[in-house]
């Protein structure tokens, strides 16, 4: 009992001594965190190609700021809110977080941007889409950076009722990005004079698609909206050619990837409009960045990548200008900044947090336009940022309208 | 509801319910011959999917020869992994066969994943079986209406052999009173591996067959094979016909639930089970 006692009193003797070190540790070197799903559903979307451009980013910076090492810590968010949570505050008590970077999962980068508001550390969300981010979530520390669903509903949705596309019928993933894409589409078709004729909820990663895909063309929609990610939108658009929907209703992709056109194949996927916030094959630039990241992971990168190799730059940069790694000097920067690089062109950080930049709308090609491999888009349109994110909406409250 | 709607997806309800059906047989078989409750089963289907993609692309095996050989292939595996791993835990507690196979389960996932990402890739629908069926109340994809007329087929026979011939009144006997049986000159060990095997081939055999009807990647059986368990249950645990009847109607009943109510239709088979589980815990087959 006595020696029990003893025993659980070193330990906590051993445990605060730790402490200090630890801090002390971190003090000589910058760290940059980077919490995403890195074994799910969306790990070929950013994942472990993301930490890769994260690393090319450091290297291209020289791997030191301000005479500082650079290092990187990586986490498997699993896309369970209180795991991404946990991890983040964890780093940034014990590992002298500098930096967190939030992969995909609106849902996580939800939890995780009250963490960077308790905590105190700047927090860019790279793969999520949710707009809330930058609206009733939003703080001062958050920065979303590479597109988010009012910039996907306003590119792709305009596109589609340009096209003709007057009544929409939606096939919504049934959780927080769901839902907001849906909405986000919904306005843009009202305001352009549309009909949102109904949608159907459909459970994240159903196996089969058939039966609300049928309740859709029930429906005489003639646009089919597909408010969904990953392999839930894969094999909705498999199962839309399989049952000759595509022949009756028009399908628009509210958020699609290089990945998901991939592994599709471009006869299923032909013809389809999308909005992209990056696309390897636009100019020397992207094209440049596109064959270093290839001949690492032996695919093209898509946009996540591209974003999150920026906007680390972005954020050396900004800590290089500021002098120091204190949080709210270089948030003050950030948002000073104009963003230049194969990413953006005069990209800026608007008090909402909201990374204005170019979009494009894309359609699919056609296999016989596609001259060589990963040849899958042409550009139909570029939107400014201001037109792809629309104006401050004024729920942020850092953000008055 | 109008007629033609009610039609239509009590068609695709029979569809998915052949997937069902196919898998949860193979389940049974396992469960109601060895005893063990088969975690990997999922793996299996992965991994018979798997085997149909990498054939065409490396050895261009076609679809009809893939439909035979995929399932030979991992049921093959499935005797291996009999012999060298299950068969050390026989006589203890079922809860090790299930670590076991879940372990297993784990394994091939991650191994699938690492090596072939998580985006998943298109088999093509087999050129014999493309366009569609007009049934006057849907067009009904020619590729769909054979997997209900093959999962059907296949339940079947599996059904009349164990039940109804002297191979599987010899299984059954197996089962009962091992020692007995291998008194008789019967090799019980080589009976136990083969029906393992041939339950995992039937695993594999709806991995094809889901094919070109998904994208083929790491994560399909996973999500699958936790439905799979509950028709299982409901059917009764190791009931052959009870597995096959419960994996149609609730592939049916499942369709419905995704015109009436969609938010609740990936759990209406859980609701379902904890219905019967508490009307007739052994299920709806089960013997008491």
């Amino acid at each position: 009992m006595r020696l029990s006692r003893w025993t659980i009193a070193l330990c906590a003797v051993g445990l605060i001594a730790a402490r200090p070190y630890v801090a002390r540790a971190a003090g000589d070197q910058v760290v940059i965190g980077d919490i995403d799903d890195m074994s799910g559903v969306y790990a070929d979307v950013e994942g472990a190609g993301g930490v890769e451009a994260v690393n090319m980013a450091i290297a291209d910076f020289g791997g030191t700021v301000l005479g500082k090492k650079i290092t990187v810590l990586t986490a498997d968010h699993q896309n369970k809110p209180d795991i991404g949570a946990s991890k983040f505050r964890e780093w940034a008590d014990q590992q002298g977080l500098n930096l967190l970077l939030g992969g995909s999962n609106t849902g996580v980068n939800i939890a995780m941007a009250k963490v960077a508001a308790a905590k105190k550390v700047p927090f860019i969300t790279i793969g999520a889409g949710g707009a809330s981010l930058t609206n009733e979530d939003c703080t001062a520390y958050s920065v979303h950076y590479v597109y988010d669903t009012t910039a996907l509903a306003n590119g792709t949705a305009t596109a589609m009722i340009n096209a003709g596309g007057k009544s929409w019928f939606y096939l919504t993933a049934d959780y927080a990005f769901g839902t907001q894409l849906q909405n986000a589409a919904s306005k843009v078709v009202e305001v352009h004079g549309g009909k949102n004729v109904g949608a159907v909820r459909v459970p994240l990663g159903a196996a089969d698609f058939s039966s609300f895909l049928l309740q859709a063309q029930a429906s005489g929609a003639q646009v089919l909206g597909l408010a969904n990610a990953g392999t839930d939108f894969s094999n909705s658009l498999k199962a839309a050619n399989e049952f000759g929907i595509t022949r009756t209703m028009k399908p628009a992709a509210l958020l699609v990837f290089i990945t998901d056109i991939h592994s599709l194949g471009l006869k299923t996927a032909q013809g389809l409009y999308l909005t992209d916030g990056w696309y390897w094959d636009l100019n020397d630039e992207t094209r440049a960045f596109a064959k270093r990241f290839f001949a690492k992971m032996n695919r093209q990168p898509t946009m996540d990548h591209a974003g999150a190799y920026s906007a680390v730059l972005t954020w050396l940069k900004a800590v290089k200008a500021a002098g120091t790694t204190d949080p709210d000097k270089v948030m003050a920067q950030l948002k000073k900044d104009k963003i230049n690089d194969m990413f953006a062109k005069g990209g800026y950080i608007r008090a909402d947090g909201a990374m204005i930049h170019e979009m494009y709308v894309m359609q699919v090609k056609t296999p016989q336009e596609s001259r060589y491999p990963w040849d899958y888009y042409k550009l139909i349109r570029k939107m400014s940022g201001e037109e792809a994110f629309g104006p401050i909406t004024g729920v942020c409250p850092l953000a008055p309208k | 509801m109008p007629v033609p709607v009610i039609l239509g997806q009590l068609t695709l309800g029979l569809v998915n319910g052949s997937f069902y059906a196919l898998l949860s047989l193979g389940l049974a078989v396992i469960f109601g011959l060895m005893g063990v409750v088969n975690f990997a089963h999922g793996a299996f289907y992965t991994l018979g999917a798997f085997a149909a993609l990498l054939g065409l692309q490396y050895l261009g095996i076609n679809y009809w020869l893939a439909l035979l050989l995929a399932p030979l292939a991992v049921g093959l595996l499935g005797v291996l992994v009999e012999r060298l791993l299950l068969r050390h835990l026989y006589g203890l507690d079922p809860l090790y066969g299930l670590l076991l196979t879940f372990g297993l389960a784990l394994i091939v996932e991650g191994s699938l994943h690492q090596v072939f990402g998580a985006t998943g890739q298109s088999y093509p629908v087999p050129e014999s079986l493309g366009g569609a069926i007009n049934l006057h109340f849907m067009f009904l994809p020619r590729y769909r209406a054979w997997v209900i007329l093959a999962s059907v087929v296949v339940c079947f026979s599996t059904w009349f052999v164990i039940e109804r011939t002297r191979l599987g009144a010899t299984l059954r006997a197996a089962t009962e009173n091992a020692p007995l049986l291998q008194a008789f000159g019967v090799n019980v060990p080589l009976l136990v591996a083969a029906s393992y095997g041939g339950g995992v081939a039937l695993a594999a055999l709806a991995g094809v067959l889901a094919s070109p009807v998904v994208l083929v990647n790491s994560h399909m059986g996973t999500e699958l094979v936790i439905v799979v368990f509950a028709v299982v249950v409901i059917g009764g645990m190791g009931s052959i016909l009870g597995s096959i009847v419960s994996g149609l109607v609730l592939g049916l009943v499942e369709g419905f639930t995704k015109v009436i109510y969609p938010e609740a239709s990936n759990i209406v088979v859980f609701v379902i089970m904890a219905l019967v589980l508490i009307v007739r815990p052994a299920g709806l087959f089960g013997r008491e």
